[in-house]
């Protein structure tokens, strides 16, 4: 099977990069287009492409944008590129390949939402993700693409790159909108939705990198090209960060809907020797799929959301059976526990104690009662918190013990055998 | 007590007006600080509090809360090595072990020679290059043991 490439068309070419180069590519050229129209036929047109959001959650993008206000209050337009979710690595490759493209999306959106200022939130530890959309502002700006009176459209806009310095949790919308406030990134509670109180308490849309460069080509194509690809609830097409043990891992751009197994061998299949065990299909907040399911499942919100996963951010981590699944819920859980913010009590105390559970059984110290510890620990952090983050430990504690118990039985067997039966606290 | 360059002043004073509130100048500020002595001294939030005249009490709060920021001195390559997912599975930790035993430093410590801190850190998205590392501000990716020390050697360490 072959790649749509619809947004990474260009992205080999090293001249895409820079403003001449995305020009020669029909760059901006949807924008002059965009501009002429009337904003809310943009927003029908996105709303029409059933476009859903590419960070992680698969809201349709087009209704968010109308749950703003319809008033005269000045509004934002942030772009989420905190890229942090564990085997998400799409945002990087499309700020550094193709700046404009993002730039060029976004100039499109904020002109149909009416919002004058943009920021783009990108995580501090892509350095070089950050200069290439710092050099492509620059030179948006010194073309006239940005600024005052865009095109001679006269609509104004101006937009900035803020960095992150490091926190999972800015990923998550409202605490990117209290990082950029120069807050701690800790999350609000909503509603108020940012659409109706965000950045400085004014109307604000987060939109993830992705997401937002789609937006040119629903306006370039039409929303009825782009439904052309991908399912009907779950149109267009996607990046796909696909890592682990595959032999070429990479971002591929396929429509949504494409088999699992099809995408691994678009990856070039597993190492020879080696059985699939498991697929986390969505980064590693997505409950885990086992072998059996990973080769039923095919990529689009609904289907994993049926198989009780998701598909999230899109990062696919194929794991074959060379690796513990213990070991690997241990190397998850410990992330949670270090990027909970710690304001909730569930994820704060939650986080840390799966941790330790899953870490105890993996040394061999645990105890025949743990399995069902880290059920009902996880339980009772689900839907109790300000953010999601809670569930996104929950969910992959709850799914590894459950649909590879034996392994975490054997690793207790092994304490119990090696301790003479009875095992440490 | 710590204070910026001349140079470092008028980009924090410029940074205040920048965005829409001046709040959103302190995670600038405390790059720079951490550009200018390579981590972040606990006398620095008392400098920026009188240059940018906002609470201490509120930049130590930012401060603690992103991990970007060194608390305590490291040594002039901050080698990070990712040991999440997919770099766990493909070498990370032994790589992040190699690393500390063949340049004879715990993680999180300045090496002897002021050179070196290993530290091991979460995902850098950069997961089908594993196992990865970035130093300073440099990412380095499908990496071996050998081939990290060559690069890390080739770059001072």
């Amino acid at each position: 099977m072959q790649q749509t490439k619809l947004l990474s068309e260009h992205y080999d070419k090293p001249e895409f990069q820079n403003l001449d180069g995305y020009k020669k590519h029909g760059g901006y050229a949807v924008l002059a287009k965009a501009l002429k129209m009337d904003p809310k036929a943009i927003i029908e047109e996105v709303k029409a492409s059933g476009l859903r959001g590419r960070g992680g959650a698969g809201f349709p993008t087009g209704t968010k944008w109308s749950f703003l206000p319809a008033n005269g209050e000045p509004r934002y337009l942030l772009c989420n590129a905190d890229e942090g979710e564990p085997g998400t690595f799409k945002d990087r490759l499309m700020m550094e390949r193709a700046p404009h493209q993002l730039i060029e999306g976004m100039i499109i959106s904020a002109f149909a939402i009416g919002s004058k200022k943009s920021y783009i939130y990108i995580r501090g530890e892509y350095d070089y993700s950050i200069a290439c959309v710092r050099k492509a502002i620059d030179e948006a700006y010194k073309a006239g693409l940005l600024g005052k009176n865009i095109l001679g459209s006269g609509f104004d806009h101006d937009m900035d790159v803020y960095a992150g310095a490091g926190a999972y949790i800015c990923g998550e919308e409202t605490g990117m909108i209290s990082s950029i406030e120069g807050l701690k990134g800790q999350p609000k509670l909503k509603p108020p939705f940012p659409a109706v109180q965000g950045y400085l308490r004014k109307p604000t849309i987060v939109n993830n990198v992705e997401t937002l460069a789609a937006v040119k080509y629903i306006i370039r194509d039409g929303a009825a090209a782009y439904r052309k690809y991908g399912t009907e609830k779950s149109p267009g097409t996607k990046l796909f960060s696909v890592s682990g043990n595959v032999t070429k891992p990479g971002n591929i751009e396929v429509p949504l809907g494409i088999s699992l197994k099809d995408m691994i061998e678009m990856c070039g299949g597993l190492k020879p020797g080696r059985k699939l065990k498991a697929v986390i299909p969505g980064g590693s907040s997505a409950p885990v799929l086992t072998a059996d399911e990973a080769m039923k499942a095919t990529m689009d919100y609904e289907c994993l959301a049926q198989m009780g996963s998701m598909l999230g951010s899109g990062a696919v981590i194929i794991i074959d059976d060379s690796n513990s699944m213990v070991d690997l819920l241990d190397v998850i859980m410990h992330f949670y526990h270090h990027e909970s913010c710690g304001q909730c009590t569930p994820c704060r105390e939650g986080t840390g104690w799966l941790s330790k559970i899953v870490h105890r059984i993996l040394k061999g110290d645990g105890e025949p009662k743990d399995i069902d510890l880290i059920k009902k620990v996880s339980e009772q952090m689900m839907g109790k918190t300000i953010c999601a983050l809670s569930d996104a430990a929950a969910m992959p504690a709850i799914s590894f013990v459950t649909k590879f118990r034996g392994e975490f039985e054997q690793h207790l067997q092994k304490a119990r055998t090696t301790s003479g039966g009875v095992a440490h606290a | 007590m710590f204070t910026l360059s001349a140079e470092g002043q008028e980009l924090v004073k410029k940074e205040l007006t920048r965005y829409e509130t001046p709040y959103s100048a302190i995670i600038p500020a405390l790059y720079r600080v951490q550009k200018e002595n390579g981590w972040v001294p606990e006398d620095a939030v008392l400098h920026l509090s009188q240059l940018m005249n906002l609470p201490a009490s509120h930049i130590n709060e930012v401060l603690h809360f992103y991990t970007m920021f060194n608390k305590k001195p490291v040594g002039k390559l901050h080698i990070q090595v990712c040991t999440n997912v997919s770099c766990a599975m493909n070498g990370g930790r032994e790589l992040a072990d190699a690393l500390c035993k063949r340049f004879n430093v715990k993680y999180d410590e300045v090496s002897a020679d002021r050179k070196i801190t290993i530290s091991r850190v979460e995902c850098l998205g950069s997961c089908d290059t594993a196992p990865m590392m970035q130093v300073n501000d440099r990412y380095l990716e499908n990496l071996t043991p050998e081939l990290a020390i060559k690069k890390i050697t080739e770059m001072g360490g």
